[in-house]
């Protein structure tokens, strides 16, 4: 459905999405962390960074582009994990690039379950009848088989293997992470300047008049949340498998608080921007870890409890004026911020991302 | 193009940053004369009570070391915090930050279940010790499989193994429990599920019911499972809460009017923090301990004089000195400083290697006697930790709250280790399988280094 009804606008999209840019960015997270990075970096950066940034970009098609609010994006996330875990587990010989996308699958197939009330709800409403997901997997985790009869809950994540390589080093997870997070990135990329892509927006700015000039409001309303479930379940699987290595869906796993947390992904990176969601989540990784390095630099002898709660009124202040002086988030702050440095306010059409005057329309 | 050159802009710019972070990792000059701890506290957000306290004694104890002893055998002990508010990632960066800490690290505490859960692969692949005092994994006792994870003094099946026989000497022997409902309150996180099984093993063994009933972190509101506990009846409660979820039990108890003397609490639950909240809801609560509370024991008196003395007590409240938490603390700073001396004494007084730690940790034995030694006589009972067994046997108390302070009801009890040892070792024979772990040849081992 997408390639038929995209045939309009397929050739800028494609010649639009491989830009020098785009290739520089790859070419420069592939190479420049292993040169200079540190175990630290890859475990306790780039990793949440990656996962976060990708579930991000999977509520940010959902709630960005499409604008269905939803509050239960570790759920999905929990969904991609366990499902992963499970596959890998229980289905012998199985390849693990299979069972990953098997899992996103899968997660896929549950928030189609769970956007049934998408038909009826729009807003806030919605937003609450996604807590129902929220709460039902951490109920379903409470099935012995779903642990593998871990007591505690707690499992394991088994190690990456792909075609027979185990992969070991943080590194290599790395890389793994890097090159599904950049695939589904792409693939994000050119899907919202589709049509289908533009049905979404059109469903978000108005529905009745999306339904009166002929957009198909209930497939495009299921094809918006199967992907966005798949994507999140797929960062689910990164979250498990190439950061924390342990999975857990209750407090201190995949909780309320997590879903938050990729809400405020977007809403600082920008609604309806790809790298919206990358920046967020690089934010909400790198911006506490700074903080508390500055704190503990400058306050020595402050107890480690109150350097945190005074971090945690910076970044609350900070997140307040971001939605202040910049409601459409760091990705439109640093389009301004460009614009200035390069002094030229002439063609600025042209300047402006492709995927933002999409965003914008 | 533009669009293109700021995304590499925003690229380039957390890169630096990354790059700055990693760069402002551990300046400070190496010292062979130091042993260093990495510190995972909480001491914010819900379970501020137990992070403060514990690692509040634990700090405490190492002051005493240094300030009386001038450190151990000469080698000054230092440490560093960072705070983790009880949370997975945070636990796991903080790991990150402090493993390339000069010196290096020589035991890891993070004491949460979700954090040492999440480090056990990389502190195994790093060969450093972690102890989860009282809590962690419960097969992780047996150290053929977990080489250096410690749950030292009692895991959370001695600890349900202990609970069981008083309920029991409750209903006058254990062969009473027939026919008897038990309801097992629990926290909503690996900590809290833990026990269910085993405890429904138990069930199984002495012909009880059991019913696992969930209180979702943090635990402010329980009006719902108090409404369930009303129509199932129990004959007894077992309270396996942490932080606020206890204070609100006891009261909310209180108000659907169940009996004080019919619940029980877990080592997590037998603070004072857990009571005081609870006003006169908490009196004639019960709940078990590996460590008496009071500062009655020469130790405590010692880090008074000494350490408080000088105005260097890590805890800003001075009445919490002695506390549960604090005794925790404290016991865990003494085992972790007699570990070293064991090591030491075999490698020489000197920084350890976390490898030489974990040698030091498995040869911990310290009986009545060694404990009255040190200072601890009262405080806690015994420990022997081996290489099969890295519990230590350590035995349990039931201490009862008056309204002021907790005094023990019961003498040591001895859980019923016999029982449970098989079910550790399929645990732990079930997680070898699955991590493609080679079980340790203890005996050899211990030949090999004569």
């Amino acid at each position: 459905m997408i390639v038929t009804s995209a045939s309009s606008s397929s050739s800028r999209a494609t010649n639009s999405l491989i830009t020098p840019g785009v290739l520089f960015i790859l070419a420069a997270a592939y190479t420049i962390p292993p040169l200079i990075g540190s175990e630290y970096l890859f475990n306790a950066i780039l990793a949440p960074t990656l996962a976060l940034g990708l579930a991000a970009l999977g509520l940010n098609l959902l709630t960005g582009y499409a604008g269905q609010v939803s509050l239960a994006s570790a759920a999905f996330m929990a969904i991609g994990a366990f499902a992963a875990y499970n596959l890998t587990l229980r289905v012998p010989d199985i390849t693990m690039v299979v069972s990953f996308i098997l899992a996103g699958l899968f997660a896929a197939a549950i928030g189609l379950i769970f956007c049934l009330p998408a038909f009826r709800l729009r807003g806030f409403y919605l937003a609450i009848s996604t807590l129902a997901a929220q709460f039902f997997v951490q109920w379903a985790t409470n099935f012995p088989w779903v642990t593998n009869y871990s007591p505690s809950g707690v499992i394991d994540a088994p190690p990456i293997s792909i075609f027979g390589y185990v992969v070991q080093t943080i590194q290599g997870k790395y890389f793994v992470a890097l090159t599904i997070v950049a695939l589904l990135t792409i693939f994000v990329a050119r899907l919202v300047r589709t049509q289908a892509g533009l049905n979404f927006i059109a469903i978000r700015d108005n529905e009745l008049a999306a339904k009166v000039i002929g957009v198909p409001v209930l497939k495009t309303k299921l094809l918006v949340f199967a992907i966005s479930s798949f994507i999140i379940g797929i960062s689910g699987v990164l979250w498990a498998f190439t950061y924390l290595g342990t999975i857990q869906a209750g407090y201190g796993g995949f909780d309320l608080n997590r879903s938050f947390s990729v809400l405020f992904c977007i809403i600082i990176g920008g609604l309806a921007t790809i790298r919206g969601s990358y920046l967020g989540a690089a934010f909400m990784v790198a911006f506490p870890l700074l903080l508390s390095r500055v704190g503990g630099y400058l306050f020595a002898d402050l107890n480690a409890g109150i350097l945190e709660n005074c971090q945690k009124i910076i970044i609350g202040a900070l997140i307040i004026l971001v939605l202040i002086f910049e409601p459409d988030g760091l990705s439109a702050l640093i389009d301004r911020m460009w614009r200035k440095i390069t002094g030229a306010n002439k063609n600025d059409k042209e300047k402006t991302s492709d995927l933002q005057t999409i965003g914008n329309t | 193009m533009t669009k293109s050159f700021g995304m590499g802009r925003g690229y380039l710019k957390s890169l630096a940053l990354g790059s700055l972070i990693a760069f402002s990792l551990g300046a400070t000059p190496s010292s062979a004369e130091e042993q260093y701890f990495p510190l995972q506290v909480y001491r914010q957000g819900p379970y501020a009570a137990g992070g403060t306290g514990f690692f509040g004694g634990m700090i405490d104890y190492m002051n005493l070391i240094n300030m009386r002893d001038g450190g151990v055998n000469g080698v000054k002990l230092t440490w560093s915090e960072c705070e983790t508010g009880y949370e997975v990632e945070k636990g796991v960066e903080c790991y990150q930050r402090m493993k390339d800490h000069n010196p290096p690290p020589g035991v890891w505490t993070p004491l949460s279940v979700g954090i040492s859960y999440a480090m056990t692969d990389k502190i195994t692949a790093d060969q450093v010790p972690l102890t989860t005092i009282n809590h962690g994994r419960t097969e992780s006792s047996d150290g053929r499989v977990f080489k250096y994870l410690f749950p030292l003094l009692t895991n959370s099946g001695s600890e349900t193994s202990a609970i069981v026989q008083y309920i029991g000497s409750k209903f006058g022997g254990m062969e009473n429990l027939k026919g008897k409902k038990i309801v097992i309150l629990f926290h909503g996180s690996p900590y809290g599920k833990e026990t269910t099984p085993l405890l429904k093993q138990l069930g199984e063994k002495y012909g009880f019911e059991v019913k696992d009933i969930e209180v979702p972190h943090p635990g402010a509101e329980q009006g719902s499972q108090w409404l369930e506990i009303k129509r199932y009846k129990p004959d007894f409660i077992i309270l396996r809460g942490w932080g606020i979820m206890n204070p609100v039990a006891l009261k909310t108890a209180r108000r659907t009017g169940y009996p004080i003397d019919k619940i029980v609490g877990n080592i997590w639950s037998n603070s004072e923090e857990d009571v005081k909240p609870a006003g006169d809801a908490g009196i004639g609560y019960t709940a078990v301990t590996t460590q008496t509370s009071g500062t009655s024991s020469p130790i405590l008196q010692d880090i008074i004089k000494t350490v408080y003395g000088a105005n260097k007590g890590d805890l800003a409240d001075k009445s919490r000195i002695g506390s549960v938490y604090h005794n925790l603390g404290i016991v865990n700073g003494m085992l972790t400083v007699e570990a070293m001396r064991v090591a030491q004494k075999k490698f020489g007084n000197k920084m350890l290697t976390g490898d030489e730690f974990r040698w030091g940790l498995e040869h911990l034995n310290l009986d009545e006697a060694a404990v009255d030694k040190v200072g601890a006589k009262g405080l806690f009972h015994s420990i022997n930790v081996t290489c099969e067994n890295h519990e230590g046997n350590g035995l349990l108390i039931f201490q009862k709250w008056d309204g002021t302070k907790y005094e023990p009801v019961t003498d040591w009890i001895k859980p019923d280790w016999a029982m449970l040892r098989p079910i550790i070792e399929n645990a732990s024979a079930a997680y070898a399988k699955e991590k493609g772990i080679t079980p340790r040849n203890c005996a050899e081992e211990e030949t090999a280094q004569k």
